[in-house]
């Protein structure tokens, strides 16, 4: 087993090299460069002088072989260099952020499991009764339904409900404060976007325990853990469930990795200081640096994530060996 | 009889003194409380005003610092009310105008107790007009008048000039010029890029990238009595749903910028009475720029067609509801005494009262230039307001001389490109000022060798003698005489650029907030020094 994590992590290697050559490559291609848009930001004068001043302090005004160059070698030497916006470590600009979408991720991952499995399991057993639909409309609708716009509207019931009630409106915080420093706040401020993720996280995942189960349920051991005269209980957790989990938890794997630097609008809508938000600001400031390390964060959380899961496999699974 | 007359005076003199109580609350400031106030954007590129350009450094870090000079925060509107910060008194110019001498005053110390000096001043300006190689300074060309800046002894700076100019003052009022240690500079010229330690009526306590900043009362700020606040936090939020949440539900009081109409409509429906609205013509323009090393942008009376196409006087009125757009200008800020008075204007194409006229001397023009029918690309930037719903307008506007016209919209960063390389036919662009300074703000007018950032890719050196006269005019009515001159020509002879409507600023925050006056610019007023919480 020892051996086949290794393996995977060496494995990483030329995918992270593959993924640093496109966004490097890629990012070149858009036309300007972060110079001309931070001179320009003001609306007033700038002169070329300035532009040229700041080309040679970034290193842009070097051939894009030795640009390339210096990336991958600091990259090999997790020195992911400095931010040409704001001129700090882009390990310390991604630390600052990491937290907030690493909080909301995992909640809405509990948010996630805390609804999918039972539901989709409820789901599976009751098939095609009334349970059955109204769990499935409820997983329609999440998939169906933007996170970001099911954000917007929260907010706006939030404010209208608390005028209507209170006589004030009222909405969550939106600075962030560390979980360890004001837990409340902290809470507050996570609750509403980890719900509206959570959502349609748990939608997803409902809809893949709902389709594995109804498959283990009809397999033959099934029948058997029955006729012994096991207790219903103890056939569905012991015996289907944990069969069922395969698929899903592949798909809990994916569905994390994204939400590190996917919830892009998310942390828009609620003012979230995470990865996602960094991304957006990196690429339309053309921060060639910190969008390079931010894409190389992403390809690795995901290539992380499916080794968590295939690990897990093992553990769900024991016919599962690893060559 | 005598029972209910006393008892009326009584009632009246209740009255009077409640009202007398109300004024006299609503003329006394309140010390005390915390103002939290928006910013709307993701963070800074860095706290160092010298070298940036955008309002996120200025209304993050402008409390902490001190300016020489500044636009009196008392009456913000007025910029030609120009009053001392950290000097003691408005000099006179001497030697003909070419001499500057300001006295600094003293006691004032910066956060870290270092006493601040004429030194520290003279100190920063030479890195505003003469950077050392490898700093930026992106308005230097604003003082491209000024020869020399020297510090003679700790309480005297003087400003040497080339020649004498109505310019040097205005732009010595500069909102970034803020004031740094000269043993901070003359150590790491970047130093200030990542820290702040400034003079100003705030000390600084903490940042956290990306999510807000905090200031507490500077105990030794050199204007008594001030700042009335005990601090401030400036929470970043990009998104203007956000910001305008965080305001109904008191989250924020205010966010300096601006909000469109739809939003201040919001606010007001939703806090009525809790809710006050401020608004001023914004020195920032919508205009216009062709690129005439495209054929047929070539020819003038393609251009002049552009502008007379334009209904300014009929327009401005429904976009002011939907867009930060709203005065009818030509080159100089409205409220300038250098700008044109409406029947000026009427004298400009694109700015006749009668529209139909207008239009039919456009059609004219277009057929004289074998231009009818003429198809383009207006190339604008990937900005709503107001950006996208003045381009809309325009293409509508452009139609109706039958010209054909589609809008290629970019991000920022392609859009600056796009204009440097000349790769376009018609750009929209937003020029604005940190000052009402008219005399270097039409600067952008002036062809690309004197003024890199115009794209209009044409010389004109009648133009710039023009200019250049102006300039160095002392007389002002002269001056201003030149200034219709300079404006005729550069809008309506040669149509070099279409200015098309003036951008309008709208505040609306929280009513306990007391002190602040809005200006024509979102730089100006930002130190929140006079700023109190009437609650």
């Amino acid at each position: 087993m020892y051996r086949y994590i290794v393996n995977r992590l060496l494995l990483m290697v030329p995918t992270l090299v593959g993924a640093a050559v496109l966004v490097f490559g890629l990012m070149r291609l858009i036309p300007g460069d972060v110079c001309v848009v931070r001179l320009g930001s003001g609306g007033g004068t700038f002169d070329e002088a300035a532009v040229r001043a700041c080309h040679a302090e970034l290193g842009l005004d070097r051939p894009l072989w030795h640009q390339f160059f210096d990336f991958v070698w600091g990259f090999l030497h997790f020195d992911f260099g400095t931010s040409m916006w704001t001129g700090k470590p882009v390990s310390y600009e991604i630390m600052q952020r990491l937290p907030i979408s690493l909080e909301i991720a995992i909640l809405a991952t509990v948010v996630a499991l805390a609804l999918a499995i039972p539901l989709g399991t409820i789901s599976a057993l009751k098939q095609n009764s009334w349970i059955d639909l109204v769990v499935r409309t409820v997983a329609i609708a999440g998939i169906a339904t933007p996170s970001f716009w099911l954000g917007i509207l929260s907010i706006l019931l939030v404010l209208d409900l608390s005028q209507a009630i209170f006589g004030a409106p009222w909405m969550p915080p939106i600075n962030y404060v560390p979980l360890w420093k004001d837990p409340v706040q902290n809470l507050a401020m996570a609750f509403l976007p980890a719900v509206t993720v959570g959502y349609r996280y748990s939608a997803v995942v409902m809809r893949m325990t709902r389709s594995a189960m109804l498959e283990v349920l009809r397999e033959d051991y099934i029948r058997t853990a029955r006729a012994k005269g096991l207790m219903r209980r103890v056939v569905i957790n012991r015996h289907a469930l944990k069969n069922a989990l395969l698929p899903v938890v592949t798909l809990i794997g994916i569905e994390f990795a994204f939400l590190i630097g996917g919830l892009v609008v998310t942390e828009q809508v609620f003012n979230l200081n995470g990865v996602g938000r960094l991304f957006v600001q990196a690429v339309q400031n053309q921060d060639y640096t910190l969008t390079q390390a931010l894409v190389m964060l992403v390809v690795a959380v995901f290539v992380l994530t499916n080794l968590v899961v295939d690990l897990a496999y093992a553990w769900l699974d024991p016919r599962i060996r690893f060559a | 009889m005598r029972a209910s007359a006393a008892m009326a005076i009584a009632a009246v003199l209740a009255v009077l003194a409640t009202a007398a109580a109300a004024a006299s609350s609503e003329d006394q400031p309140k010390r005390g409380g915390i103002l939290t106030y928006m910013i709307p954007a993701d963070a800074p590129p860095s706290f160092d005003g010298h070298r940036e350009s955008t309002y996120a450094t200025v209304h993050s870090a402008a409390p902490f610092y001190s300016v020489l000079i500044r636009v009196n925060p008392n009456n913000p509107s007025d910029m030609n009310d120009l009053v001392c910060d950290l000097c003691t008194a408005m000099p006179t110019p001497t030697d003909g105008g070419k001499t500057w001498t300001f006295k600094i005053r003293s006691g004032v110390k910066f956060a870290d107790g270092s006493p601040l000096t004429a030194a520290d001043v003279a100190a920063s300006w030479n890195e505003i007009i003469f950077p050392p190689k490898g700093v930026l300074s992106p308005r230097r060309s604003n003082y491209m008048m000024v020869e020399r800046v020297e510090a003679p002894d700790p309480s005297t700076v003087v400003f040497h000039l080339k020649f004498p100019t109505s310019a040097f003052l205005p732009a010595i009022a500069d909102p970034f010029a803020w004031i740094y240690e000269k043993r901070i500079l003359d150590k790491d010229p970047h130093w200030y890029e990542q820290n702040i330690m400034g003079s100003g009526p705030f000390k600084f306590v903490s940042y956290q990238a990306g999510q807000e900043i905090k200031g507490v009362r500077n105990p030794d700020y050199y204007h008594k009595g001030l700042p009335y606040l005990d601090g401030f936090v400036g929470i970043y939020a990009p998104q203007q749903a956000v910001q305008v949440d965080a305001i109904r539900a008191d989250r924020a009081a205010i966010q300096f910028r601006g909000f469109p109409p739809s939003a201040r409509d919001e606010l007001v429906r939703e806090l009525d009475g809790k809710i006050t609205v401020q608004q001023s013509v914004w020195n920032v323009a919508s205009a216009v720029t062709p690129n005439e090393k495209r054929k047929p942008f070539d020819d003038p009376r393609v251009r002049r067609a552009l502008t007379l196409a334009i209904d300014r006087w009929g327009g401005a009125p429904g976009l002011s509801k939907i867009a930060v757009v709203k005065t009818v200008g030509g080159l100089v800020y409205p409220g300038s005494p250098l700008a044109a008075t409406k029947p000026e204007l009427e004298q400009i194409a694109g700015y006749w009262p009668d529209i139909e006229k207008s239009r039919a001397e456009a059609r004219r023009l277009l057929k004289e230039a074998g231009a009818e029918g003429l198809s383009f690309e207006l190339l604008n930037r990937n900005v709503d307001q107001p950006y996208k719903y003045v381009a809309i307008w325009l293409i509508d506007q452009w139609s109706k001389i039958g010209l054909h016209v589609t809008q290629k919209v970019m991000p920022t960063g392609p859009w600056f490109q796009a204009m440097r390389s000349g790769n376009f036919d018609v750009v929209l662009e937003a020029p604005g000022h940190g000052m009402v300074n008219p005399l270097l703000d039409v600067q952008k007018v002036l062809p690309a060798s004197v003024d890199p950032e115009n794209y209009g890719n044409y010389e004109d050196p009648k133009e710039v003698e023009l200019y250049d006269r102006m300039l160095r005019e002392t007389d002002f009515t002269k001056q201003r005489a030149l200034m219709r001159q300079f404006e005729k020509y550069v809008l309506d002879t040669q149509a070099h650029e279409i200015w098309v409507l003036w951008w309008y600023r709208i505040v609306p925050y929280r009513s306990y907030v007391k002190g602040w006056k809005i200006s024509p610019t979102h730089f100006i007023n930002q130190d929140l020094s006079t700023i109190w919480l009437d609650r």
